[in-house]
């Protein structure tokens, strides 16, 4: 079942296109990443999807539901513009944010107690915000967001601004909120940072969906049957079943990317190794999500 | 509405626990004290007496300059330089110099002095010689002063006020007064408070919690709950000015009063002694008299203006001239990205502003019934300043529901232009903005 479907949403703004057409399915209890470089209609998509902005045409299904007010009650936003009010205490403010989100007084006080604990900022609780450093108000921004147990947790270039301990600190919050059942959208334009945790994407290049699906499937649908081999020896390959794309010889070590052709599967390839040369290391070179998103890129401006 | 009522609250009580807010609202009233003070107290400090030396050469004085109150005379003789020398000898207020003089022209009088003499010197100087010459100019020409003194007349008018309620005492001087102080303070409430609602909003928009915001509430809500908590702030602090000044004022009374009292009990005491002897005194008691009548019939005056109803009606112009201008403020505050860029569209909200703030102590304080003054108080954007000017002359029932409707009609309207502005404002970032662009954010559709 999908949390969030997303059908032909169009948004126009005055002098430009942010969305055309734009459709796709968030499925229950994933990490969705919605990636494309700057300006692609990121943004604009989630604040259609937070009701900060409706959609000129298209529809929005939440839960099944077509979207509505309420729904925001179950949605957690971090917008890729943070902040917080510089001159109010961190609890105070964790308190106001969580209580706008309809938590009640003291099941809000009762939350930010058990975070706080366990991102180690109790101590913190009393100051301002501007006595803070940077990554300790993003830490604060992360828990107003997610403080209310949304079922959706939208999160816009969550890693800017966080130092790496930090950022697996994050990490590690969000894989244990998608076991709890949350459903997470990270949205950002540093598609490596986020391949490794996504497990399902979209790729948006102005306003339009590129493609979308789960990365295991996309990364195999543009899999190049390329192996990369490591190996000590003469290595010449004479077979038309495979093609040599690269090769470097360094005192008889080698390393070669191969391309199988003719259905060649790759215990073939080696197959055909063993009896030649002494393999290292034999290993599928499988296209990062930015390789497949230059490509398609490429291929939809041709 | 739960929401706004949470926003309402920290915007309430993130500024009520300022410490700007408590110090603007605890030293006002204390400046305010400060400058009844000290006055009073620079008038006891100056009390020292002050000694005026005498050197009378046409006689014609002799005698007739007599101490009054902290005014005292030496009669000096002998010639000027000698004089000089003793004057300089001692540290005495002026030297006096009367040279031989002619009743007709009494030219040649002058007042040496070793620091300045002030100028309440010198005039009270020159008051009790020009009396004096008059004086003998009276004898000089056998008038009979005490006759002609019978023949001065004094008359103040009693204005009175023929309303339905019947006759009342009336003073222009109280009710303009009221009207005016209501006008003033209307003023400064919005300027002051609208531009904090701005500055809240520019707040939130440099600091980037807009958006946090905006995916919890609505945009409307957002600046409602801002403009809402501002006012009740700026209800407090009026509140608070208001029973810290009482509080203040009574202090100071309490403590100042017997002070206050002394030159008056003085003058009283001098009086007695003189018996009316001297006619000064007699004229200074008239003067002294007519004056308590003034403040008694002020009194009176103030007892008879309709309290209830310009307390009222201040509440009403208060909020309603808030809600209205406040809103736009807003809007300004939601259409740019800081506090330089204000500039262009703060102008033509302060106009209409400052304009009837100089109406207010000029056109419709002179003429409370005229055209001027009648449409200032009937268009929104003027009534919340002249209404409150006019109120206490009496304003028709009719006049006084139709610019209180208009004034609900114009905030609801500017309230609903300012929501359209702000809702596209707010995640507005980096952009330039003119009155074309906001027109368009009208039509915008979010």
């Amino acid at each position: 079942m999908s949390i969030l479907k997303i059908d032909s949403v169009s948004k126009r703004y005055a002098n430009h296109t942010a969305l055309s057409n734009v459709s796709f399915d968030i499925p229950q209890g994933c990490i969705f990443g919605l990636l494309g470089p700057n300006g692609a209609g990121k943004t604009s998509l989630i604040r259609i999807i937070t009701q900060i902005t409706g959609a000129d045409t298209g529809e929005i299904h939440f839960k099944g539901e077509r979207l509505k007010p309420n729904h925001i009650r179950e949605m957690g936003y971090l917008p890729e513009e943070r902040g917080l009010y510089k001159k109010m205490k961190v609890g105070e403010q964790l308190l106001y944010l969580a209580r706008l989100k309809g938590l009640s007084k003291e099941e809000a006080t009762a939350r930010i107690k058990a975070w706080v604990d366990r991102l180690e900022i109790r101590e913190w609780l009393g100051k301002n915000i501007e006595d803070l450093s940077k990554g300790m108000q993003q830490k604060v921004q992360f828990i107003a967001t997610v403080l209310h147990e949304p079922d959706l947790i939208i999160l816009d270039e969550p890693f800017s601004g966080f130092d790496p301990i930090n950022a697996n600190l994050i990490k590690d919050e969000i894989l244990r909120l998608r076991e709890k059942g949350a459903s997470i959208i990270f949205s950002t334009h540093r598609m490596e940072s986020v391949e490794e945790l996504c497990d399902n994407i979209a790729l948006i290049n102005r306003s339009r969906k590129v493609l979308d699906g789960p990365v295991k499937e996309i990364r195999n649908a543009y899999k190049t049957d390329t192996f990369q081999i490591i190996g000590n020896g003469q290595l010449l390959v004479l077979s038309p079943d495979f093609e040599v794309l690269e090769q470097h010889d360094n005192h008889g070590v080698f390393r070669a990317n191969i391309r199988l052709l003719n259905g060649a599967k790759p215990n073939d390839l080696l197959r055909y190794l063993l009896d030649r040369v002494e393999i290292h290391s034999f290993v599928e070179l499988v296209p990062s999500i930015n390789d497949i998103f230059i490509r398609k890129v490429k291929e939809t401006h041709e | 509405m739960n929401k706004i009522w949470l926003i309402i609250q920290r915007e309430y009580l993130t500024r009520v626990r300022k410490k700007s807010f408590l110090i603007m609202t605890f030293l006002t009233p204390l400046l305010l004290a400060a400058f009844m003070v000290i006055p009073a107290w620079l008038a006891t400090v100056s009390d020292s007496d002050e000694v005026v030396m005498v050197l009378d050469e046409s006689g014609r004085f002799v005698n007739k300059l007599e101490n009054k109150g902290d005014l005292k005379f030496i009669p000096l003789q002998g010639t000027l330089e000698q004089a000089k020398t003793i004057y300089q000898e001692t540290d005495n207020t002026a030297l006096l110099y009367i040279p031989p003089i002619e009743l007709d022209n009494p030219e040649g009088i002058k007042i040496y002095a070793n620091k300045n003499a002030s100028i309440q010197t010198k005039v009270r100087l020159e008051n009790m010689l020009e009396k004096e010459i008059e004086n003998q100019r009276y004898v000089a020409s056998g008038i009979d002063r005490t006759a002609l003194e019978r023949m001065k007349a004094n008359i103040s008018i009693a204005t009175v006020n023929l309303s339905e309620e019947g006759e009342k005492d009336n003073n222009a001087f109280v009710t303009s007064g009221a009207g005016i102080i209501g006008a003033v303070v209307i003023y400064f409430f919005i300027f002051m408070y609208g531009v904090q609602i701005m500055r809240g909003v520019i707040e939130e928009k440099t600091n980037r919690i807009v958006e946090v915001m905006i995916s919890s509430v609505k945009p409307f809500q957002l600046m409602m709950g801002k403009i809402v908590g501002i006012a009740a702030v700026g209800l407090t602090q009026f509140l608070l000015w208001v029973v810290l000044s009482i509080v203040v004022v009574t202090g100071v009374q309490a403590a100042f009063g017997i002070k206050a009292q002394t030159p008056m009990e003085r003058v009283e005491a001098g009086r007695a002694a003189a018996t009316g002897e001297e006619q000064v005194d007699a004229e200074d008691a008239a003067q002294q008299s007519e004056s308590n009548e003034m403040v008694a019939s002020a009194f009176k005056a103030m007892g008879n203006l309709n309290i209830p109803l310009i307390l009222g009606c201040f509440l009403f112009y208060f909020l309603g001239g808030y809600l209205l201008y406040g809103s736009l403020f807003g809007a300004i505050g939601a259409a740019v990205d800081n506090e330089t860029d204000t500039q262009q569209f703060m102008f033509p909200i302060t106009i209409p502003l400052v304009i009837s703030f100089i109406m207010s102590y000029t056109v419709v304080i002179q003429n409370p019934d005229g055209p001027v003054a009648f449409w200032m108080s009937i268009i929104p954007f003027t009534s919340p300043i002249i209404m409150m000017v006019r109120i206490p002359f009496g304003v028709p029932n009719w006049e006084l529901l139709l610019s209180m409707g208009l004034l609900i009609l114009g905030f609801i309207l500017t309230t609903w232009l300012a929501a359209r502005i702000y809702r596209v404002g707010i995640l507005m970032y980096g952009k330039k903005v003119n009155y074309k662009e906001l027109s368009k954010w009208l039509f915008y559709r979010v």
